[in-house]
């Protein structure tokens, strides 16, 4: 493994990310463009013509490419485990790469100076979480995810007595009150339980599944689908304009909570629901994988 | 669809109504929060803008750009979310009469208050297609502020042809749309609650 060749193969899976979109969240914004009229139409529309530019020339669909983030899943018995290092190093590289090749816009700015290295890197960033798994594998998902979205997640540490009607009504008031801010639709990600960062970091994980993808937690899947249904009621719409399509899907996560505490965690996603996935080879080749 | 051409004649800007999508051919401007931040602490040292802001679109964006020779590209260039400068516009207009804003999400009721006095109009260009736009962009004509606030954050000036679709989202009456639907959103948000 050669961890500058790696990183300029790693360069291809970002542009493929901030160029094109998903299959899934592609259908469902097809779907949601019949059902919508007039001005929700006319978003939909523009949405799907500038995905269909985006892929055909190449260029980023959204100006905002998102904030450089790597979600690894690491098998504990992939062969190349102690060359972690040189992964990491090639992730950087590759972003710094990519800003110029793609291009990309440089989205690192220093909280206390407000300077912009200009390349896509800074302190901690790219962000990579590293998860270890079973397995011989090293899978990559690559999500850019924007600004515009990430600024209306929320964190509630719910009363408990609340339960899960609480929950919804905590979930609803939130899409609502977003309106067309996070460039909807939107998929809602949500992160239940755990702690206050658990339940941030699950709300975020939860948007890694695809589009119209079922949780395998039957009572998970039905809040879900629940939520899904009230949330398309609100009546906010494609870009806030008023429709029936304000999300493109809810996706929840859970883990145990403390007796005292019901941390909420909501991750809202735009509608371009960006990344792409794929493994590192033990030879550091890259392998492309559903998405 | 209506085209609008730049300079902006400023009776064509007031007639405007919410729901009327439009286009824009002639200059545009860029401008997000630290341009916004520069552009009027530049006035209040007494400098002149580095160009006529009444006569051009202001747009709320944060574009991808490109350098070729000495010359730069737009590669993707949609809206940045425009509540951010809700702290900015009212005095922005006052100090440079500029007439319209394009951006995504709405303003608040200080921006609709402004429009009103101004004659000016509030408008939205579809989140995220930033490659669309960038397609209307026939030559980047200039950039200020560059060194100092970045790519993203610099006044960039743009020469578009049929730039848009533009839906007006809040005109120089005091109409929005962004309150009429957050009222209908409050309505549906009850009975949804009613039925948990």
């Amino acid at each position: 493994m050669n961890p500058e060749r790696l990183a300029q193969e790693l360069v291809d899976p970002i542009k493929t990310a901030v160029t094109t979109l998903p299959e899934p969240t592609l259908a469902a914004l097809k779907e949601a463009r019949e059902k919508e009229e007039d001005g929700a139409r006319v978003q939909l529309d523009a949405i799907l013509e500038a995905v269909e530019i985006g892929q055909k020339e190449e260029i980023p669909i959204c100006q905002d490419t998102g904030t450089p983030t790597f979600y690894v899943q690491l098998g504990a018995d992939y062969p190349a485990i102690d060359r972690l290092d040189e992964i990491k190093m090639a992730f950087r590289g590759a972003v710094q790469l990519a800003t110029k090749e793609v291009p990309i816009r440089p989205n690192t700015v220093n909280p206390i100076s407000g300077k912009n290295p200009g390349d896509n890197t800074g302190r901690s960033i790219p962000w990579i979480n590293w998860n270890i798994t079973d397995g011989t594998d090293l899978k990559v998902t690559y999500l850019p995810k924007g600004g515009g979205s990430t600024n209306m997640s929320q964190l509630t540490m719910m009363t408990p007595g609340k339960g899960i009607k609480g929950v919804k009504e905590l979930v609803l008031k939130r899409i609502a009150s977003m309106e067309g801010k996070p460039c909807p639709p939107t998929v809602v990600g949500i992160g239940l339980g755990g702690s206050a960062s658990i339940s941030m970091s699950l709300a975020k994980k939860s948007l890694l599944r695809p589009v119209g993808e079922r949780h395998e937690d039957p009572e998970i899947m039905d809040l879900e689908n629940e939520l899904k249904e009230r949330a398309n009621n609100l009546g906010v719409g494609p870009m806030g304009v008023g429709g029936e399509t304000t999300v493109l899907d809810v996706k929840i996560e859970y883990d145990h909570r403390h007796p005292a505490s019901y941390p909420v965690g909501i991750a809202p996603q735009c509608w371009a629901n960006r990344r792409t996935s794929f493994l590192i080879t033990p030879e550091g080749d890259i392998v492309e994988v559903e998405r | 669809m209506k085209i609008l051409k730049t300079p902006l004649n400023p009776e064509e800007v007031a007639d405007l109504r919410v729901n009327e999508p439009f286009k824009v051919t002639g200059k545009i401007f860029t401008a997000r929060d630290a341009a916004h931040e520069k552009l009027l602490d530049f006035a209040e040292e007494g400098e002149k803008a580095p160009l006529d802001l009444s006569a051009y679109p202001c747009f709320h964006c944060g574009p991808v750009m490109k350098e070729r020779g000495d010359s730069w590209q737009v590669v993707s260039a949609g809206p940045t979310t425009s509540i951010r400068m809700e702290i900015f516009e009212d005095e922005f207009m006052d100090e440079f009469g500029t007439k319209i804003f394009i951006g995504k999400g709405g303003m608040g009721e200080k921006t609709s208050e402004a429009l009103v006095q101004h004659g000016g109009v509030y408008a939205q260009f579809t989140g995220g297609a930033g490659s669309l736009m960038a397609g209307s962009v026939e030559e980047v004509e200039d950039v200020h502020f560059l060194e100092e606030l970045g790519v993203p954050e610099a006044v960039w000036v743009f020469r578009v042809d049929e730039f848009g679709p533009l839906l007006v989202t809040m005109d120089s009456t005091g109409e929005s749309i962004h309150r009429d639907i957050s009222e209908e959103i409050n309505r549906n948000l009850q009975k949804e609650i009613e039925t948990l």
